[in-house]
């Protein structure tokens, strides 16, 4: 390190299109003395992939004249992991827990999309019991909460507000933790199947979501105070990432940002899937079209979502010992896995039925789970409303027991288009805002 | 054996992906024909009359431009020959308000002769509540479909991925490069013909083939 010379800092070269510099951090200094003596006026920085306000490994390139963004591009594409193609290599059950790892953020609308899918190929969606879409209900509604506290945290965060970071991921903790009492996992639960859940409410279950629900209900209170009316809040965040109505229809944009130019669109609403007709919630809006009316939807669906849960709650009271899987045995794997202490695993009891008494339950058994189901052929298109917006899964069969194609049309993946139309013609330090208000998931963008 | 041209996918033998002697199941001899997708019939039910009605009475050229109509789980999907997609989708967008498209998925049958390479464009109406999935094939020879950045502009980087993963390519595109995968990367990672890739793994002395290589039901 000690051969190292001022200049190996911030050196530069000369190309066709002008000068370009390296920085590497902490070099300013002599970049800001080589591009003053300089004619040229536009500079263009490239923001990422690595840059910690970039949500992940999002790159983008800004052309700058002084501190305007006179062209801002995203280049994406870093976190490409190919999930589509490998599903297609696996069978339709394991397919959950593949795309739960597309948004990581909220894996379980990823899985409830894909079986929503896979279920219209089977034409068993009028079989799902009543119990498993209320469970689904439930998780999405949690996972909603969860992934909103990581938007509304780290947005604040990226904007300089530490405290709220460290308030919303203390909620969020709480929701963990029920994913984990109900799947036996926080992350990437793989618990929404094709034709129900993975397993039934746990012992316990239903008071642990009263409970909290009561504690986020609480709780939601540090942060709405801290931010919603704070001025230094509201000055990075009224009026910035203006997007309206007619940008969003011609970019595709749905969500919160749709939401926030004041046009009513969720699909729980519009087209109602696993029962969300059956529940009492509004659609939140504003129409300021800024980081701060997308911030006060997320901010307010939060009580709507915990009305939801409150009412989830009160339906699985009834359900009780009710089936979360679909009868048909040939799709419905045998058994309900079971919680242990290391967490979730078999089902002694079923193991210990199948090995002991019954041939024939082993045979079945065993065909389900190397071989899986089959699934008429065709294409059907499935979408629910993430916390992101539209999430829709393409599924196409060819009548075997893998996928032939599975497409996720991700909400962040298009929504990350609207960057340049809402950060051109900015500050710079407004970019950082715009983003963390689309609140892309880098996990879901390239897949 | 009867083979069926309006399904994209092939007849299958046996019930193990191997061709060769792997297949000791006993299965070896089963023959199961390809589904056939023929096009529906009228009345298609739900608002699907309403929507296929206006688009004839808007588009003389409707009995060229259209192959056919297929209604299936509940959902409409309309097969667009690809010189008329652009006008297609122009009326679409204006008269009968889908204003969304929410993108473009492409999908490989490579036993679709001619017809290799299908994009799938789900649209949505929000004035409506109706949902209708545009479907092009073109063939591996000469995958060009007209771009529709100009009329849904959010399909830019849709319209990008479905060029990086299948070769697809969209005329009239702004800028149709890849997006996904690094830029010199060479092929289209979701063809048929493109192989999932991995390297065997040995444990304690037995090889675990990659899963693309491995003996599988089907």
């Amino acid at each position: 390190m000690s051969n190292f010379t001022e200049n190996d800092y911030a050196s530069s070269r000369q190309t066709t299109e002008g000068p370009i510099f390296d920085v590497t951090g902490g070099d300013w200094d002599s970049l800001v003395t080589e591009i003053g003596a300089s004619k040229e006026e536009r500079v263009v920085v490239n923001m990422g992939p690595q840059h910690p306000s970039t949500h992940g490994v999002l790159r983008i390139v800004l052309e700058l004249e002084g501190e305007t963004v006179k062209e801002a591009r995203a280049g994406i594409g870093y976190l490409h992991t190919g999930i589509e193609k490998t599903t297609e290599f696996r069978n339709w059950t394991q397919g959950t827990t593949l795309v739960t790892r597309m948004d990581y953020l909220a894996p379980i609308f990823n899985e409830t999309a894909y079986c929503l899918a896979v279920e219209k190929l089977l034409n068993i969606t009028d079989q799902i019991p009543e119990k498993a879409q209320v469970i689904r209900v439930m998780m999405m509604e949690f996972n909603r909460i969860s992934s909103h506290m990581v938007a509304l945290g780290t947005g604040a965060l990226e904007l300089g507000a530490l405290s709220p970071m460290i308030f919303a991921f203390r909620e969020r903790e709480k929701v963990l933790d029920i994913f984990e009492m109900f799947s036996g996992l926080r992350m990437n639960m793989a618990y929404i199947r094709p034709g129900g859940v993975a397993q039934d409410v746990p012992e316990g279950g239903i008071e642990k979501v009263r409970e909290t629900v009561k504690y986020l209900r609480e709780n939601f209170k540090d942060n709405s105070t801290l931010l919603i009316g704070n001025s230094i809040w509201i000055a990075r965040t009224k009026g910035i990432g203006y997007l309206d109505l007619a940008g969003c229809t011609a970019l595709g944009i749905t969500g919160p940002v749709l939401r926030a130019t004041g046009l009513p669109w969720d699909l729980r609403k519009t087209q109602p899937y696993c029962g969300y007709e059956n529940y009492d919630f509004d659609v939140v809006t504003t129409d300021t079209a800024d980081v701060y009316g997308r911030f006060l939807v997320r901010m307010n669906e939060l009580e709507q979502s915990l009305r939801i849960i409150e009412q989830c709650a009160d339906k699985l009271e009834k359900l009780e010992k009710a089936p979360v899987m679909v009868a048909d045995k040939k799709i419905a794997w045998p058994a309900q896995l079971s919680v242990g202490s290391d967490g979730m695993g078999n089902s002694l009891e079923h193991i210990r039925q199948i090995m002991g008494t019954s041939m024939e339950s082993l045979i079945h058994h065993f065909k389900l789970v190397t071989e899986g189901f089959r699934v008429p052929a065709g294409q059907a298109y499935a979408a629910v409303e993430s916390p992101r917006g539209e999430t829709g899964v393409h599924a196409v069969s060819d009548g075997g027991t893998r996928p032939y194609r599975i497409h996720f049309r991700e909400p962040s993946f298009n929504n990350l288009q609207s960057v340049a139309a809402m950060c051109e013609g900015s500050m710079i330090a407004d970019i950082i805002g715009a983003i963390a208000s689309i609140d892309p998931v880098m996990g879901g963008v390239d897949r | 054996m009867e083979s069926n041209i309006n399904s994209p996918f092939a007849e299958q033998q046996g019930a193990f992906g191997t061709q060769t002697s792997g297949d000791t199941s006993g299965f070896g001899g089963v023959v199961k024909s390809a589904p056939t997708f023929g096009s529906s019939s009228r009345p298609f039910g739900s608002y699907f009359d309403d929507i296929a009605d206006n688009l004839e009475r808007a588009y003389s050229e409707f009995r060229d431009g259209i192959e056919k109509i297929v209604v299936d789980r509940g959902e409409l999907t309309i097969q667009v020959k690809a010189d008329h997609l652009l006008e297609i989708a122009q009326i679409l967008r204006d008269q009968l308000r889908f204003e969304y498209c929410l993108g473009v998925n492409g999908v490989h049958y490579p036993e679709d002769v001619n017809r290799e390479l299908h994009a799938v464009y789900p649209l949505l109406s929000m004035t409506n509540n109706q949902r209708v999935r545009l479907e092009v094939c073109v063939s591996d020879s000469n995958p060009h479909i007209p771009s529709l950045v100009s009329i849904y502009p959010g399909n830019n980087w849709h319209e990008r991925e479905t060029y990086d993963m299948f070769g697809i390519i969209f005329d009239g595109h702004p800028a149709l490069m890849r997006i996904l995968m690094p830029d010199d990367w060479q092929g289209h990672p979701q063809r048929k013909d493109y192989p999932l890739g991995g390297i065997p793994v040995e444990y304690k002395g037995a090889t675990t083939p990659p899963p693309s290589d491995r003996r599988s039901y089907r």
